[in-house]
């Protein structure tokens, strides 16, 4: 991140061009998640848990191989498994790597009223900034994956932050680092987009898996995690990953029209009482005794 | 001095002399509910729009703006009950609160001897009053869903962007009512505002704003308050 914005274009006084001049880079970053090869062994996890410097969490059964039933404030990386029924009525075990789709129109940023605690790189990463969070939970209303999780201790949201710490030193995530079958990649977002456009399409023409195709939602203006699934009409079967993801239409009125309409309210308000108070001033107190009772 | 007046049943109505409008309970539980209610608008505001988000610095932070809405939202909870309490018999709306909302122009307009007589509370105040109570029961059950957000089940996270639009609109709701009633207490009724710290007022001011009170306080036939 930080050589990429010291990226020279110009230099004073600088015999011929500036090195690296006419270079087009693709600075977005992408994570490609292939669901068709992935084995369900969780050494994503572990090492998501290594690196961040968490320690293990109970585990909690649920008559599957799932370690928990949703990602938590230290454990950011979660496995979904879902026994599926095929049409033909035969079972097969869909496993989907969870966590923070770092989309490129994030909710979590859009609801969040703090300054600063929630940024969106230039890469596309979408990443919290616990000393500017103020625990409002905003965010969890504004995320369409539910994804961002309270920590009760520091009253911080955490979630995954792609590895931005091992990113911007040019380290792949530790997450795709421990994969041992290559079902996960990284690169930038128009490689693995090439990368799993390919494999769907093999999938489909080699292995006669009709359905298969790849999740980058326009949604929420495609995400920097993408999934290549066997059937792409049903991402719902794949532990709950909405079909249509957008930002809620009531978080968008929220953070968009209702700001307006509600401050020009509260200023009318304060306005009218003043307008009133100019042009008609305070009440007058009628004298106890005026002849009449003060009957008019 | 007024202890006479405020000790006796009945009074001579003579100009200067003053009646207890408010009792002690009453004017503490006022100033209660007006200390956590504007604590909630600051921080409230701060959260609402980040051009405001200052007024949360001035209170010690984002985080602590944070932590303590809630509990001063619950403070004002239980002192807006408390008000439902004392004044839920002052504030059914009466025929005399039909007539004078009919002519409530005279009242904006600063004619009230072309009003109908009111009795302790005009219908305004009845208004606000009523406003406020089923604002806090709002703000509480859509509070208690942003408090406690991930403990509303993905399934039924609409639940999550009701209570955020329901917060909204019965904040500003009351933000609305507040306006009014800051500006009428201090600038536009004046005495009011001792009112509510001291408890007393003077007869004329009774006569003139609340004429039904104050005859039922001339002939013993309501408590003094």
């Amino acid at each position: 991140m930080s050589q990429a914005t010291l990226s020279i274009r110009r230099i004073s006084g600088h015999a011929g061009a500036a090195p690296g001049d006419n270079v087009e880079r693709d600075y977005q970053v992408c994570k490609l998640i292939d669901t068709t090869t992935c084995i369900g062994c969780k050494a994503c996890e572990v090492a998501c848990v290594e690196w961040n410097g968490y320690t293990f969490t109970e585990t909690v059964f649920d008559n599957s191989y799932q370690t928990m039933p949703s990602t938590a404030w230290n454990y950011w990386n979660l496995i979904k498994f879902n026994e599926h029924e095929r049409e033909d009525g035969s079972i097969t075990l869909l496993m989907r790597k969870d966590q923070c789709m770092h989309c490129a129109d994030p909710g979590c940023l859009t609801a969040c009223p703090a300054d600063g605690a929630i940024v969106q790189y230039t890469n596309g990463i979408v990443d919290f900034q616990q000393q500017n969070c103020i625990g409002c939970g905003y965010c969890v209303s504004g995320c369409p994956f539910d994804i961002p999780k309270f920590n009760p201790t520091t009253k911080k949201m955490f979630k995954c932050t792609l590895c931005v710490d091992r990113v911007s030193e040019g380290l792949e995530p530790a997450c795709i680092k421990s994969c041992p079958t290559g079902c996960l990649h990284f690169g930038s977002k128009d490689d693995m987009k090439d990368l799993a456009e390919t494999r769907a399409k093999q999938l489909r023409e080699n292995y006669g898996i009709e359905k298969a195709g790849v999740y980058d939602p326009a949604g929420v203006g495609g995400t920097g995690v993408i999934y290549v699934l066997h059937d792409a009409t049903n991402p719902e079967a794949y532990g709950g990953l909405p079909k249509d993801p957008h930002v809620p239409w009531v978080v968008r009125f929220w953070k968009g029209p209702a700001k307006w309409i509600g401050n020009l309210a509260m200023l009318g308000g304060i306005i009218g009482v003043t307008l009133h108070y100019f042009r008609y001033g305070p009440k007058e107190v009628h004298p106890a005794k005026d002849g009449n009772g003060g009957q008019p | 001095m007024s202890s006479h007046a405020i000790s006796s049943p009945r009074t001579t109505g003579e100009p200067g002399e003053r009646i207890l409008r408010y009792t002690l309970g009453e004017r503490v539980n006022h100033w209660f509910a007006a200390l956590t209610y504007i604590y909630c608008l600051v921080t409230g505001l701060a959260f609402w729009s980040p051009y405001m988000f200052w007024l949360a610095v001035l209170v010690g932070g984002g985080p602590t703006a944070r932590f303590w809405h809630p509990w001063f939202g619950l403070a004002f909870t239980v002192s807006v009950f408390l008000m439902y309490r004392m004044w839920r018999g002052d504030m059914l709306t009466t025929d005399a609160d039909r007539r004078w909302n009919k002519a409530i122009k005279h009242y904006i307009e600063n004619d009230d001897q072309d009003l109908p007589p009111e009795g302790r509370f005009n219908y305004g105040q009845k208004v606000f009053f009523w406003l406020m109570f089923y604002g806090i029961i709002l703000l509480l059950i859509s509070g208690l869903g942003l408090w406690f957000v991930e403990f509303i089940p993905w399934s039924l996270r609409w639940l999550r962007y009701l209570a955020v639009t329901v917060h909204v609109v019965a904040a500003l709701a009351t933000i609305g009512g507040f306006i009014i009633h800051v500006y009428m207490g201090t600038a536009m009724v004046r005495g009011g505002f001792t009112s509510i710290i001291r408890g007393e007022v003077s007869t004329a001011w009774a006569r003139t704003h609340h004429r039904l009170w104050y005859e039922q306080v001339m002939k013993g036939t309501s408590p003094q308050k």
